[in-house]
């Protein structure tokens, strides 16, 4: 049984970690520190839902374009300012359109977008079902002719 | 109904197909800004050439105006750089800057070099003023009508088709209209 100095070093860390987190509100970084655990959730839920106009395929969080970083900065000199999630989406989509948000608004532009997976489905379930009907009609019916469709 | 088996997957196919021949012929840069149509946002910068004086949105209104956000690390601004010179030097349309995220001595001498074609130069190091215009790549160029609504942007490097197709047509609809 050697290996428990280390088991209690480890736990040890993990405590001692997370004490120190809960004291200096969450982040190793100072540009974004807030003075609220709940602040700092907002935060990383926006960041994360922006996307980067500049580089369209990472989140506002990932990247380390100047842009994102001024937009990082903004979302939480707004938080810290008492606005609203509303309010800053606003103002991002006030600048760059619905394209910055990772799940756009519904509106009619963006029916199809999020009707798609429901409508994909419904076709699905016609096909199966239209497909499983007329199988199991052959198999009673027409028993025989069944190997044809196969 | 056997014909039909056959039938939809060479449909579903089709319209597949006419979705991505038409996507291959659009930019994915191109985020349409959704300015167009409202008021040009506000700013009020130091001039670059002249640090004492301010240059603001409003300066612009009045004739329809062509702003261009440049920086000198952008090279596709050195690309439009030739043409902006000829759109100036034709007087069809004021034409105004911004320089974007930039430093004003390699601006001043991007502009001794190459030549400048701009009125008036809002000078932007922060990019705080270009924020508001949803700039997020330069070059950019917006056309503003008399009234100061933002009617058209183009992103990327301008040139004689492009301000054919775009630009000309729609300034001619603003002469139009308010003589």
């Amino acid at each position: 049984m050697r290996s428990w100095p280390v088991l209690l070093l480890v736990t040890w860390l993990a405590l001692g970690t997370t004490g120190l987190q809960a004291d200096s509100i969450l982040s190793m970084n100072p540009e974004e520190t807030f003075d609220t655990s709940q602040q700092l959730d907002r935060y990383e839920a926006l960041i994360n839902d922006l996307r980067c106009v500049v580089c369209q395929n990472q989140s506002v969080a990932e990247s380390n374009v100047e842009l994102a970083r001024d937009l990082r900065r903004i979302t939480r000199d707004m938080i810290l300012a008492g606005k609203t999630d509303a309010e800053i989406k606003q103002f991002m989509t006030d600048r760059y359109g619905d394209f910055v948000l990772y799940s756009p608004p519904l509106k009619p532009t963006t029916y199809l977008l999020w009707g798609a997976p429901a409508i994909l489905l419904l076709l699905g379930a016609v096909v199966m079902v239209s497909v499983v009907g007329r199988r199991s009609g052959e198999s009673s019916d027409d028993a025989e002719r069944t190997g044809e469709n196969i | 109904m056997k014909s039909l088996k056959y039938l939809l997957p060479g449909l579903a196919f089709l319209v597949l197909a006419a979705f991505f021949y038409r996507g291959l012929f659009l930019d994915p840069r191109t985020v349409p800004s959704p300015l167009i149509g409202k008021p040009a946002p506000a700013f009020d910068l130091q001039e670059l050439r002249q640090p004492d004086t301010r240059f603001a949105t409003a300066d612009m209104f009045g004739k329809p105006a062509v702003l261009n956000v440049w920086a000198t690390w952008c090279a596709g601004c050195k690309q439009e750089h030739d043409f902006l010179m000829r759109l100036a030097r034709s007087g069809e349309v004021p034409l105004y800057g911004m320089n974007y995220r930039d430093e004003r001595d390699k601006a001043l001498e991007w502009l001794s070099q190459l030549g400048d074609p701009y009125k008036a130069i809002a000078y932007d190091p922060e990019g705080m003023g270009s924020l508001d215009w949803g700039v997020y790549g330069a070059p950019e160029t917006f056309l503003i009508d008399p009234e100061g609504t933002v009617v058209y942007k183009h992103l990327g490097p301008l040139n004689p088709p492009i301000w054919e197709r775009e630009f000309r047509p729609r300034i001619a609809a603003m002469q139009g209209s308010t003589q």
